[in-house]
């Protein structure tokens, strides 16, 4: 494919490899924000390949991952009511809730359905009239536009069966909160690239200003990776604190303004519960005022639930780059993919996740590259 | 053995002329599965001319068969074939169940002889797709040499939308010598793959509910038992170690019970192995790993190094082969553990995939 293999060449990574080396001088820590990123790193062993002065802290970027634990109760709780058909993306499926995942819904005999575009669910609600269709609306502002447009769609067809359990969240509220936490051991930020194709770069630079750390708008194949990497540590190394785009192929300064539209009228910024972190202030959005009406959460009133978290998980110290995952106690004895006591052990792009599947041979034995 | 699609009957089904009450009927219904006389009827109109001819007679219950003589083995394999949609593109759930069965006989270094069919259908099935389905399979039995000679046929109530399950068993015949499994793979062992990998899974998943998207991704189904031999024979003193045809779970997934299996670590180089590019393009933006999607002609070998290039050469020799490659090796390391070489020069270790593959949110 174009523009796939081009951004795996080995040639141009060892070139990049060898710059990176010789800009370092001193230790320093990187967080990928996103969890795509994440992926990437450990599934190409980016980061075994990197000088060891240069660490990178595994970010809160896995939607899935973040969204807390009461939503998903409240999914569990929708999906398996006869009359709903639930509507998600297929990483939801397996994370698990206070009680069981999507997955047991299903088997139960609830109707749970995969989807790739959330427009599928507005279809699905028009060719069956007599059921609710509910479409599981999570994510960073990557899917909000499209999710914005399926209530937009839903609402010019004039559905009433059709609504929406909205979860979205936001990077630079994220960012914000790690930046300002006393223990934070960040010194530079790749952003995720994809947020900024959809938002933009302007609301980086008062982070940038108030924290004075650099943040990159990074890609995600492994050489758009070692290009933030490398745009990242020049900074630090000079001593500077910028917003710069190591992602210019898809990332405009002012991003897409018509998605941005579609957000502002159909989305309102809010407080928001992040799983294994807890709240941090307008860090996600709510259906507007004007679209309310779309509100799964009003419409099947599931308001009242007691949700259960395993006490043994570390998910949030993992999250907010306090940990590797490795080191709970957990990782792989108790908590795999196969049975995962928190959501970063069931998205792929969870760092938990990652980890258990390309690193259990280094965490057993070093392995030499 | 032949390869090409060299059809020995046809039953042209949109356009029959059968005895009534069949034609009384355009889809499959309750009665279809009774035992009776429609039952017999779509024995004799639709399976026995697009099975050539050889099912058993309705009235028997079994087929008879002579028993191979002078101590040769059997291996004997059954699977059943549940796909949505039954017909997709390159083939359908036919194919599926005679190439899947016979590639699964062939495994083991058989001959396959014969096959037998049972059918599930759901009420409301069209005869048109049933008759599709059936000609598939008489093609691939021809293909694949095989004879498809006995079966049965259900008919459940409509659950979904019409759809149906086959299930197939049959044996081949082993030859003298032939001895093939996991506990014969010894460090640096070569391990050679035979064409691209991922062609099914995609063209079935760019069909799926919800995921369409517009590709020309073709099934890769095919018989392998030609190849096979085609192997045996390049290395007559049992260089050829293990054959896995690497269907559900894909390519890693045979590596990882090949490793685990023979208590021996192996290693890959990612580039090596063939990814055609529409489906590392699919792959890319459902966020699924190609290693990972299932195949439905393509074998995973693991043979002695000194025989190495002579098998590659046969393999290439074949039609089902053209395009095999050399992915890696046996290692005295890791054991149970399969390591591939990144792009970028990195390793990382390669997992089974857990359950059903699952797009990524993005």
């Amino acid at each position: 494919m174009k523009y796939l293999d081009e951004f795996h060449d080995p040639e141009l990574a060892a070139r990049q490899f060898e710059d990176i080396e010789r800009i370092v001088t001193r230790p320093w820590a990187l967080m990928e924000v996103c969890g795509g990123q994440t992926h990437s790193i450990v599934r190409h062993g980016i980061d075994q390949l990197l000088p060891g002065q240069v660490r990178l802290i595994h970010g809160p970027g896995c939607p899935v991952c973040v969204t807390p634990l009461e939503t998903i109760d409240k999914a569990l709780a929708i999906a398996a009511r006869d009359d709903t058909i639930f509507c998600s993306f297929g990483d939801m499926l397996r994370v698990p809730g206070s009680h069981h995942d999507l997955f047991q819904i299903r088997s139960n005999g609830g109707d749970v359905r995969v989807v790739y575009s959330p427009l599928d669910a507005v279809r699905i609600a028009t060719e069956h009239p007599d059921k609710q269709v509910v479409f599981f609306g999570i994510g960073f502002e990557t899917t909000a536009p499209a999710n914005a447009m399926t209530v937009l769609e839903a609402e010019r067809r004039g559905l009433t069966n059709f609504s929406m359990l909205v979860s979205h969240v936001l990077v630079p509220p994220a960012i914000a909160a790690i930046a300002s936490s006393p223990d934070t051991q960040v010194n530079a930020y790749l952003a995720a690239g994809h947020v900024n194709t959809v938002m933009g770069t302007a609301e980086y630079e008062p982070l940038v200003e108030r924290f004075q750390v650099p943040i990159v708008v990074t890609g995600f194949e492994p050489l758009d990776v070692l290009e933030g990497i490398r745009l990242a540590l020049l900074q630090l190394e000079e001593g500077r604190a910028e917003v710069e785009n190591a992602y210019p192929r898809a990332v405009r300064p002012e991003g897409n303004p018509a998605a941005k539209a579609v957000l502002a009228e159909v989305f309102e910024v809010c407080d928001r519960a992040w799983r294994g972190i807890g709240v941090i202030p307008a860090s996600g959005w709510r259906l507007s005022e004007r679209y309310r009406g779309f509100d799964a959460e009003t419409r099947f009133e599931v308001t009242d639930l007691t949700v259960q978290e395993s006490p043994l998980c570390r998910s949030g110290e993992v999250l907010q780059g306090l940990i590797k995952p490795n080191e709970c106690e957990q990782f792989g004895i108790t908590c795999t993919p196969r049975k995962p006591l928190g959501a970063t052990m069931v998205s792929s792009e969870g760092a938990c996740a990652a980890y258990y599947q390309y690193r259990r041979l280094a965490l057993q034995e070093e392995v030499r590259a | 053995m032949s390869d090409g699609a060299e059809v020995v009957t046809s039953v042209p089904a949109a356009a029959w002329t059968c005895p009534l009450p069949l034609r009384d009927h355009d889809r499959i219904v309750t009665g279809h599965g009774g035992g009776g006389r429609l039952s017999a009827e779509l024995i004799e109109h639709l399976f026995r001319p697009a099975f050539g001819g050889e099912v058993d007679d309705p009235v028997h219950d079994s087929v008879v068969l002579p028993v191979p003589t002078g101590g040769a083995r059997l291996a004997f394999s059954t699977d059943a074939y549940v796909v949505t949609p039954v017909i997709f593109p390159g083939g359908s759930i036919g194919d599926l169940a005679v190439n899947g069965t016979v590639n699964d006989i062939a495994m083991s270094g058989a001959i396959p002889l014969v096959l037998s069919a049972a059918f599930v259908l759901e009420e409301g099935l069209e005869l048109a797709t049933l008759g599709r389905i059936a000609e598939d399979m008489g093609r691939a039995a021809a293909a694949a040499e095989v004879r498809l000679v006995t079966g049965d046929t259900k008919v459940v109530e409509a659950r979904d939308r019409g759809g149906l399950t086959i299930t197939t068993a049959g044996y081949g015949v082993i030859p003298d010598g032939v001895e093939l499994g996991p506990a014969r793979v010894r460090p640096g062992d070569q391990v050679l793959l035979s064409g691209p990998i991922g062609e099914h899974g995609m063209a079935i998943m760019s069909l799926r509910e919800g995921l369409e998207f517009e590709s020309e991704l073709r099934t890769d189904s095919a018989p392998l038992a030609g190849l096979v031999q085609a192997m045996l024979a390049a290395a007559p003193g049992g260089g050829v170690r293990a054959l896995r045809d690497a269907t559900r779970g894909g390519f890693a997934a045979v590596l990882c019970e090949l490793a685990e299996a023979g208590g021996t670590g192996i290693e890959y180089v990612e580039r090596d192995v063939p990814v055609p590019p529409d489906v590392a393009a699919a792959c890319g933006f459902l966020g699924l790993d190609p290693t990972h999607v299932a195949n439905e002609g393509k074998l995973v070998a693991v043979v002695a190094p000194e025989v190495a290039e002579e098998v590659l050469e046969a393999m290439r020799s074949h039609p089902q082969g053209r395009d095999a490659v050399r992915v890696g090796e046996v290692v005295d390391d890791h054991h149970g553990i399969v390591v591939a070489r990144t792009g970028i020069g990195a390793r990382r270790v390669v997992d089974l995939p857990l359950g059903e593959q699952l797009p990524r949110i993005c």
